[in-house]
């Protein structure tokens, strides 16, 4: 079954991290090229044309970001960001830069498999299929009709606060900065007023979820941004 | 005689002072009355005796004079080769002081101490690099005439009528170690004069002959007698002070002298030394700034900054005084200084002007009281009068004169208007009007003319046959006179007004920036700010140009970066500051060290060491400063140098402690880090080779137990490391608070998330009111401290029992509680919890710094943290933070019933 289901460039130099993922995704069916270095990772993007990458962020030769950014002006693979915990402003840099997620090492086996189900899936989406109609758990968002429904009776939204349930439903599954949040639902200008997402995320949570404390849905990623949870079955892709 | 016990002051200061001295080298002097008397035949024969005892003797400068005893013994001594100076033409060769402090002989002979240097040279006078030998520790053979010590100059000049320019000021004989005095009997010296065994280049053959009178000589021989009496005399005085011999001490005395610009000052310069030196007392030269002198001229200033440096020379403390007059200015400070004698010069003006303006000399003698008043008397060829006039009309803008003419033109006209109706006596008051107020606004010559015109304008005008300076009635003339003189006194004292005025708001401005600058220091701990404030005061009292100059730790200067105003230092000013630096003594533009130098650099001495250098460049390039501002300067340095030093100790000290913390920090970490680090990863390789060698035999729940030890277990390391680190950042200051606007709900529900697995087994409450208003606060630090207390929470209490989370705000804070049923916290150790590596009771795991962590980082953003053990039972967390602005502003959209598109 090994590489039915996906193949997968790691781009990391320690080689612990790259036997333990190498076995993690291969016993899970993915097919794994690896790179220990940034300019062999950047090489072998573009000849093997993966369907998604792992990209460490501290690098010997290059630095994680310019391998990011010289792979984005060809290609938009998705990208999962591996980083220590240190590094929050890398984080939202390589975000804001294109990546499509990170994980903050140590992370689990569970954790990484998840993450690359759902860029899988973005990818698949990025090819022209849309789903009118979002659902998870109690929640369900009718996006053709835009209405919105928790446990079949419908909740009132205002305009903001729909275009951000939106934005989060369109990105499913993946972080997106307070940065990419502002500059979709209010415009460039409000980029660096991340209090606006804070107030419509508060109020998104006291609308949608059960114990606005303890979200189900409106995933914080503090210091960083949002994500909306989904949870995309290990059995849907076979 | 009894023996008393030394005042332990005095020894002390003594002690010091040898201390000092044995650092630097001797200075021996070879000292005679005249030329001739073999000073450097017997220096050079002394020279001889100690290389005989073994000692490295070199002859860094001896002038033979073609002498062939002299010539002789210079024979067998190591000579070093001369430095080359071309001035004007001519190859001038002097002491290489350079090659000799590189040389770095024992004792080093150094002919002819009252030498001028050529121009070009680092100093201008020899002794000056004497002085810096001395200070390099090399021993100083030197040989010196009577007539060339200062403060004997003018003694010598009216013995011998010989004007000698080169002179060495008293301290340095004052300062020498051992004075040898050269004597030979006058008749022996005239023999040798004839004999053609004496070279005295200097003098003309007539004023040699002038010079080498018997008479002359023996007034010599006894002047130098005496001042090597009196040297010798002071030591044994410094001896008897030493060994606590009682002795009859005048009351102390304390000498003011009057000065001004004229050359005849330096008379009384020299006498007031002398009689200083007799009494042993202190003394001050001061200079009055007269309100009735106009601007000083060119002249009259160089003139009094000369004499200034004079007196400063000779020992003297030097400043200038103002005030309403120049006999209550003197009077005034005198008092408050307990001086006990003030000496003046002998008027040399005439008789009528001090009935007019009052004579100082009289209201000094009548206001003196118990202070006594000595005239000296001045020489009518020196005391030339310095041209006032002159000065006031050297540099008067036209625009003057065009007020001084157009005041005038204004008077006769509005004098033309009351012509007629009134009286002519009313009419040259209009006139006087108009002389006032030309006097007010301009110079003192604008101000004449206006007297002048005024007086011919009331002629041609007013005074009958008119449009005439034709005068008929001879009363007239009176009123003419009458009104020049009231004119030109009043636009005098109008003027004199002005400028005291003027003085004393300069004054006024250096006192008050002293004041401001030693007030703005006081609230400043770093050096660059510091540095900044000095500039920044100095600029506005001096020039735009000054630069601080702050050594690093080889003491090499450095130019500090980013300052746009101050002036670039080439590597030649740098090294001029360089020598400031090292040698504690002002250099550059005027000083007497390196004159050369484009700027003034003015060591800054603080108590203990040199902190730095203040380049100062006067705006115009070839401007130089002024005595009185070197002393408002060296002000400015001295409170810079506290200031500086201030910081550095308060630097130095938190440095000590800083590095002590953090070596007990690492001692303690080490050997916690050990055991908190080995326990997990003993578990993690147990369960691990288990799993990988009994594979085989181990059922399916034994596997699962030792995969989740493992998994367990370097979670554990991945917060130990986490808290260390953290701890690692917090300490040396990496950490910056980032604060952003955010609701607390939102930190407290990623945690939630989080741990999410770990709270499983505790039922968790939260209370966040749906309103609470945001707060500012760094999200990633907060979280870190939610994190953490919920770590220690879910550790320290049973399984099962409730863990409560509240946030409210009250009172511009917002506090934050986590309260659990647990055991809680032993009484009294509320407080110490929150230390490093203090745990809780055993097993628990942790290394004791979540606590820690979550004080500090709390701390960061001005809030407070506590813990409290609950009446129930448990404990509660309270960590509150300052809310001290309004939340921005969020504009919210209408809320809408239903809405599609």
């Amino acid at each position: 079954m090994t590489g039915d289901r996906g193949l997968i460039l790691l781009i990391e130099d320690e080689p612990q991290m790259r036997r333990f993922l190498r076995v993690t995704l291969q016993s899970r069916g993915y097919e794994l090229i690896e790179a220990s270095s940034g300019e062999d990772g950047i090489a072998q993007s573009a000849t093997r044309k993966p369907d998604v990458i792992l990209l460490d962020l501290g690098l010997p030769d290059l630095d994680g970001l310019e391998v990011l950014g010289r792979m984005r002006e060809w290609s938009q693979t998705p990208v999962i960001i591996l980083s220590a915990r240190e590094q929050e402003q890398d984080k939202i840099r390589a975000l804001d830069a294109g990546a499509d997620d990170y994980l903050t090492k140590p992370f689990s086996a569970g954790e990484l498999l998840a993450r690359i189900r759902v860029a899988l899936r973005h990818q698949v989406m990025h090819e022209g299929q849309t789903e009118p109609v979002f659902v998870q758990d109690t929640l369900r968002v009718d996006l053709a009709k835009r209405r919105v429904f928790l446990k079949e009776s419908e909740i009132h939204l205002t305009p903001i606060e729909y275009r951000l349930l939106a934005y989060l439903i369109k990105n499913a599954g993946k972080v997106i900065t307070h940065r990419q949040l502002l500059k979709e639902v209010w415009g460039p200008a409000y980029a660096n007023q991340a209090h606006y997402v804070r107030v419509y995320m508060g109020m998104l949570r006291h609308k949608l979820e059960e114990d606005p404390s303890r979200p189900r849905f409106f995933i914080n990623e503090p210091g960083v941004g949002y994500r909306l949870r989904f949870e995309v079955p290990p059995e849907q892709d076979s | 005689m009894e023996e008393l016990r030394p005042d332990p002051d005095l020894l002390l200061d003594q002690m010091r002072r040898e201390t000092e001295r044995s650092r630097e080298g001797q200075l021996k002097i070879f000292f005679g009355a005249a030329p001739g008397v073999g000073k450097t035949y017997a220096m050079l024969e002394a020279a001889h005796k100690k290389i005989s005892e073994g000692v490295d003797v070199i002859v860094g400068l001896v002038e033979t004079h073609g002498r062939k005893e002299t010539e002789a013994l210079i024979e067998g001594l190591e000579i070093m080769l001369r430095r080359s100076i071309e001035y004007r033409g001519a190859v001038l060769k002097e002491l290489d002081i350079d090659a000799a402090l590189a040389r770095k002989p024992s004792i080093i002979l150094v002919d002819e101490l009252a030498h001028s240097n050529a121009e070009g040279s680092r100093h201008k006078k020899r002794w000056q690099d004497i002085y810096e030998l001395l200070g390099a520790g090399i021993t100083v053979y030197t040989t010196m005439n009577v007539q060339h010590l200062e403060s004997l100059n003018d003694v010598v000049t009216q013995i011998t009528g010989i004007n000698v320019r080169e002179t060495v000021p008293d301290f340095l004989l004052e300062r020498a170690d051992e004075i040898e005095l050269i004597d030979i009997p006058p008749e022996d010296l005239l023999q040798r004069l004839a004999e053609g065994k004496v070279y005295v280049a200097e003098l003309a053959v007539q004023a040699r002959r002038n010079f080498f009178r018997k008479g002359n000589l023996l007034a010599l021989r006894e002047l130098a007698l005496r001042r090597t009496a009196e040297q010798v005399d002071e030591q044994m005085q410094s001896y008897r002070r030493g060994k606590g011999v009682k002795e009859v001490w005048p009351a102390a005395e304390r000498i003011l002298v009057c000065i001004g610009p004229s050359p005849f000052a330096t008379r009384l310069i020299r006498a007031a030394k002398r009689m200083a030196a007799g009494l042993r007392a202190d003394w001050i030269a001061v200079n009055v700034e007269a309100p009735g002198k106009v601007r000083p001229s060119e002249n009259d200033i160089k003139g009094l900054a000369d004499n200034m440096r004079l007196a400063e020379g000779l020992g003297a403390e030097t400043l200038v005084l103002s005030g309403h007059t120049a006999s209550e200015a003197i009077l005034d400070y005198a008092r408050s200084r307990n001086v006990t004698k003030i000496i003046v010069g002998k008027p040399t003006h005439p008789r009528w002007k001090d009935m007019i303006f009052g004579s100082l000399l009289d209201e000094l003698v009548r206001g003196s009281g118990d202070i006594d008043v000595y005239v000296i008397s001045g020489d009518s060829r020196e005391s030339m009068p310095h041209p006032a006039v002159k000065a006031g009309t050297a540099k008067v803008p036209a625009r003057d004169w065009i007020i001084s003419v157009a005041a005038i033109a204004g008077c006769t006209a509005s004098a033309a208007l009351m012509f007629r109706r009134f009286e002519l006596v009313d009419i040259a008051m209009i006139y006087l009007l108009g002389v006032i107020f030309t006097a007010s606004r301009t110079h003192r010559g604008p101000a004449i003319l206006a007297s002048l015109l005024s007086v011919a304008a009331f002629d041609f005008f007013f005074v009958p046959p008119f449009y005439t300076f034709v005068v008929h009635q001879k009363s007239y003339y009176v009123t003419f006179i009458v009104m020049f003189i009231v004119a030109f006194v009043t636009s005098r004292l109008t003027f004199r007004v002005r400028e005291q005025a003027e003085a004393a708001r300069r004054r006024e401005r250096s006192t008050a920036a002293l004041y401001r600058l030693s007030r703005e220091l006081v609230h400043e701990r770093g050096l660059e700010q510091l540095s900044a404030i000095a500039t920044k005061h100095i600029s506005t009292v001096f020039s735009q140009n000054t630069v601080i100059l702050i050594p690093d730790d080889q003491g090499r200067l450095l130019t500090p970066a980013g300052e746009p105003e101050s002036f670039v230092l080439d590597e030649r000013e740098l090294s001029v500051a360089q020598w400031a630096f090292g040698h504690r003594q002002k250099v550059g533009r005027g000083t007497d060290t390196l004159p050369g130098a484009k700027g003034l650099y003015m060591p800054l001495v603080a108590s203990s060491r040199t902190v730095g250098v203040i380049g100062i460049r006067s705006d115009d390039a070839a401007g130089s400063f002024e005595p009185e501002q070197i002393h408002v300067l060296e002000n400015f340095a001295h409170q810079v140098a506290m200031a500086f030093e201030r910081a550095l100790l308060a630097e130095e000290a938190q440095h000590a402690v800083l590095k002590a913390e953090t070596e007990s920090l690492r001692n303690t970490l080490l050997s916690s880090l050990s055991h908190d680090l080995r326990t997990p990863l003993a578990a993690i390789t147990g369960s691990s080779t288990t799993l990988l060698h009994q594979d085989d035999v181990l059922d399916r729940h034994s596997r699962r137990e030792l995969i989740f030890t493992i998994i367990e277990e370097a979670e554990h390391l991945n917060r130990i490391v986490r808290n260390v680190l953290d701890m690692t950042r917090i300490e040396s200051g990496a950490i910056t608070v980032k604060k952003e606007w955010l609701p607390i709900e939102e930190i407290v529900g990623s945690v939630l998330n989080r741990m999410a697995e770990k709270l499983i087994e505790h039922p968790f409450t939260t209370k966040i009111p749906k309103d609470l208003p945001m707060a500012p606060f760094d999200p990633l630090l907060i979280e870190q401290v939610l994190m953490n207390l919920l770590e220690n929470a879910v550790r320290y209490t049973p399984a099962g029992t409730v863990i409560e989370l509240s946030a409210s705000v009250e009172d511009d804070e917002l506090l934050v509680e986590l309260a659990d049923y647990g055991p809680g916290i032993a009484p009294g150790d509320e407080e110490q919890i929150f230390e490093k590596f203090v745990r809780g009771p055993a097993a628990a795991g942790g290394i004791g710094l979540g606590l820690t962590i979550c004080r500090a980082i709390i701390n960061a953003h001005g809030g407070r943290i506590w813990a409290e053990n609950r009446k129930g039972g448990g404990v509660v967390f309270r960590f509150a933070l300052p809310i001290s602005e309004h939340p921005p502003v969020v504009e919210t959209d209408e809320e809408t019933v239903r809405f599609i598109s």
